[in-house]
């Protein structure tokens, strides 16, 4: 009996082996997911139980979700791009106080924002790439200057009033076959913002660029080792420039998204969602060192944020500070898993 | 060019500030040999290297290739690669992250998309035909060193390279890893790729090496076919000492003989690192000097460092004075009495800011506990004392030792180890870079040291200072202890043929 236990897991330690990092790391991450999920189905019952509250998680998330695909690409790389909070708030406030005071154009406010994005985006991955400075450095001056911009835009929080912005705000997609039956024993459907299709279209994209195209598998050669990478012939610095770009891309469309969800400008807005965003990608199983990571990854990463999130709310534990601490013990435990089950398997 | 040959380096010179690495240095490969390049430390083998592949830009000289008109222009790696010249480092330069079969064709395949199934089936063509024992898909990181080695190779083989250079390619591999890097090695020989090899390991060129060209200071010393050279001649080329020449140098040590009843200072059983050295036995009497000798790469440091701690140890025991220590990192051998003079003085020992005075008593400091700091009289009285002992040549005690020249930094270092009152003090190449007149005094010391009962042990990598200073020298080859010479065999010409072996 205990033999043959012994022989199982022998055999789940060899499919353990062959597998390469960053999809054991993936592995760990969806079924972590889905156990909570199903842990907060059978425990809190009632609202987990409804289509409508997971598509409200992805509809609270769906910036986080884009954004957190850029940190996972400049991470892979090897480096690390915390401006994106701050971007993200100097793309709302720009395009409110474009929208609003004067009383422009939604398709050009969505031109200002991706402008914005891949500024940031290149003034950065250029200095990273050519002049070789800390990423960690650059991207915080990037922030101090992202928020301050915000604030010389404008300097109090307000609304959007434009007809037609609100227009697309309040746009709500229908998913077919996820409503529910209220008490009088009406259909509600089940919806998701338009923030949603779009992260789900950048998942889907950004993941096949890095599974079926040369520049995606440059990323993780670069970040596995940039000495060697050069070696085997790949442009080093035009790779770490195009991933800084690219993150900014996203935070120009992540800051839009943003926008479209809360339809109004702040200083305050998108605080500390480059944290955020930088710890779904590890939840997700990218590693701060570069080389190893997935967007379905990401992705799931975001989702478990969300879901702790909604379980604290659900639980009646409303209080900002009960997501923090749940939000850090579940890093923690997630690093901690990710380095049993690597030196298990370095030692293996 | 010549009959056969792939490859002609001619009339090479490079300088650097200061130094000539290479001075009108010839190369000649032919096509299907291996041609061994060898040379002690600073001899140009790793400048002539980079200059072939385009690290560095040569300053005078001609590169010819087989197939290419006139002189060839290499300025960078890439541009090396493109006419035929494919180099395989010590380090592996593989992204251990990525599968084996990326790390074939990752950089070299034109077009946007990556066509997985392709690359697999290609790669696995090349594994089987070269018979290297790996899977397309696996990640690099999960094989051995040894096979990274050959996933580099076939991947340079795969760029149809007509020259392949392998730097020190096995000094981490295991005797079998290195069978499967020879067996290779002579698929592609008689493919008629003409293969570089540079190693320390002298025991493998005669296994598979056709050719040698030894350097020495940025010279050529001569082309040779394997056998017309035999390992002694080899030796005494690269170390540039005749065989003939026995102008015998005296040794100014005596002959330490044991007293009735006197147990060493230190003997050490088995002992052995993962530093890559075979266990050793090894003893020391009090007031006695020996030495390590053999050529770069031996093992003569890794096995001081075992004595010391200074790296992981794996085994074996230690006994001081017929007690048994333990000695597992190096505070424990610094309370045990042994004293570590490192080889890498700008790495391991000196501390560059701090003044004279404070690299001096750093080592007594830290044996002392730093909750009883030496009052500031006590250190300069103490810095005074061993500034005037060795002569040290520095403005005060409060210079920064990085401002001091190499020699004097050296005493320094000697100082702090010294002041810690040793019983067993270790010299690992303490004349290296500096002048001859510091070079003189150290020896001088090490004998005063020993007359006064230090044990110490001494390694140079200039044979006449060792047959100077020490009465014993311990023999190393291919990082195995291979003899003890003392007596009358202290003479270059019985240490260069032990330190040959083979076809002796």
């Amino acid at each position: 009996m205990s033999n043959n236990k012994s022989n199982t897991s022998g055999g789940f330690m060899d499919k353990l082996n062959n597998l390469t990092d960053t999809n054991l790391l993936l592995t760990i991450t969806i079924v972590v997911f889905f156990l909570m999920y199903i842990a907060a189905m059978i425990f809190q019952g009632g609202a987990f139980l409804k289509g409508q509250s997971f598509l409200n998680i992805l509809n609270s998330n769906s910036t986080l979700i884009i954004l957190a695909c850029g940190l996972s690409l400049v991470m892979i790389t090897g480096g690390i791009d915390i401006s994106v909070g701050g971007v993200t708030a100097l793309i709302s406030m720009c395009c409110a106080v474009y929208l609003d005071l004067k009383g422009g154009n939604i398709f050009v406010s969505i031109l200002v924002a991706l402008a914005i994005g891949l500024a940031f985006g290149a003034v950065q991955g250029f200095l990273v790439a050519y002049l070789d400075i800390q990423p960690f450095i650059i991207t915080l001056a990037g922030m101090f200057f992202a928020r301050g911009m915000t604030t010389i835009v404008h300097s109090e929080p307000f609304n959007v009033a434009h007809e037609a912005f609100n227009e697309l705000k309040n746009t709500r997609i229908i998913v077919p076959g996820l409503g529910s039956v209220n008490r009088r024993g009406d259909y509600i459907d089940a919806y998701v913002e338009i923030g949603v299709i779009v992260a789900i279209i950048v998942v889907i994209l950004m993941f096949c660029m890095f599974r079926w195209t040369k520049l995606g598998r440059s990323f993780y050669a670069v970040g596995g080792n940039q000495q060697s990478a050069l070696m085997l012939g790949i442009n080093v610095k035009r790779t770490r420039f195009l991933s800084h770009l690219i993150c900014g891309l996203l935070a120009g469309i992540g800051g839009y998204v943003y926008f479209l969800h809360v339809g109004s400008g702040s200083p305050s807005h998108a605080t500390a969602m480059e944290m955020d965003a930088i710890a779904s990608s590890i939840i997700g199983g990218t590693m701060l060192t570069g080389g190893v990571g997935n967007i379905i990854g990401t992705f799931f990463g975001v989702l478990s944020l969300g879901t702790i999130q909604a379980i604290v709310a659900s639980a009646g534990l409303g209080e900002a500070w009960w997501t923090g601490i749940t939000r850090a013990a579940m890093l923690c435990l997630f690093l901690v898993i990710q380095s049993l089950i690597m030196a298990r398997k370095k030692k293996a | 060019m010549k009959d056969n040959a792939v490859l002609e380096m001619r009339n090479i010179h490079k300088s650097f500030p200061g130094v000539r690495a290479l001075q009108g240095v010839d190369f000649t490969l032919r096509k299907g040999e291996v041609h061994a390049l060898m040379g002690e430390n600073g001899a140009g083998k790793s400048t002539l290297i980079k200059v072939l592949t385009g690290v560095y830009g040569k300053d005078e000289g001609n590169i010819f290739m087989d197939g290419i008109e006139g002189p060839v222009a290499i300025h960078s790696p890439q541009d090396a690669q493109k006419v035929g010249i494919s180099t395989v480092y010590q380090e592996i330069t593989l992204c251990p992250n990525l599968s084996v079969a990326e790390n074939m064709f990752i950089g070299r395949t034109s077009g946007v998309g990556q066509n997985w199934k392709k690359m697999n089936k290609d790669t696995e063509k090349i594994l089987r035909s070269l018979d290297i024992p790996a899977t397309a898909t696996q990640q690099l990181g999960t094989c051995s060193i040894a096979i990274q080695q050959m996933i580099a190779i076939a991947r340079a083989v795969d760029m149809d390279c007509k020259v392949l250079i392998l730097d020190e390619p096995t000094s981490s591999l295991d005797e079998q890893e290195v069978e499967k890097l020879f067996k290779l090695m002579r698929d592609l020989r008689s493919k008629g790729v003409g293969i570089v090899f540079v190693t320390h390991f002298l025991d493998q060129v005669y296994e598979i090496c056709d050719r040698i060209t030894v350097m020495r200071d940025g010279q050529l010393v001569g082309e040779y076919v394997i056998k017309d050279l035999p390992r002694v001649k080899l030796v005494s080329k690269m170390l540039g000492k005749e065989m003939d020449d026995m102008s015998d140098i005296k040794s100014e040590a005596k002959t330490y003989e044991r007293k009735a009843g006197e147990v060493p200072v230190l003997e050490a059983e088995n002992r052995v690192s993962d530093a890559g050295i075979k266990p050793f036995n090894f003893h020391i009497d009090k007031g006695e000097v020996n030495g390590f000798t053999g050529l770069l790469g031996s093992g003569r440091s890794e096995c001081v460092r075992a004595l010391f701690g200074a790296d992981r140890i794996t085994g074996g025991t230690i006994k001081m004075k017929g007690k048994s220590v333990k000695i597992t990192k190096p505070l424990d051998a610094m309370k045990n009495g042994i004293a570590y003079l490192p080889e890498d003085r700008k790495g391991d020992g000196i501390v560059g800011d701090l003044s004279v005075r404070d690299n001096i008593i750093l080592a007594q400091q830290v044996l002392k506990g730093f909750m009883k700091p030496f009052s500031k009289a006590e250190a300069n009285k103490i810095a005074d004392e061993y500034i005037k002992l060795l002569s040290i040549k520095t403005a005060s005690a409060d210079t920064p030792i990085k401002s001091l020249s190499g020699g004097n930094q050296q005493k320094c270092i000697l100082a702090r180890w010294l002041f810690t009152h040793p019983e067993y003090l270790i010299l690992d190449e303490p004349t290296r870079g500096i002048d001859v007149g510091t070079k003189v005094d150290i020896q001088k010391l090490v004998l005063k040291l020993a007359s006064e009962g230090m044990s110490v042990t001494f390694i140079s990598s200039e044979l006449d200072e060792m047959l100077r200073t020490c009465s014993r020298l311990v023999v190393m080859r291919d990082r195995k202890m291979v003899g003890e010479l003392s007596g009358d065999d202290l003479n270059q010409s019985k240490v260069m043929s032990t330190i040959a072996g083979g076809d002796e």
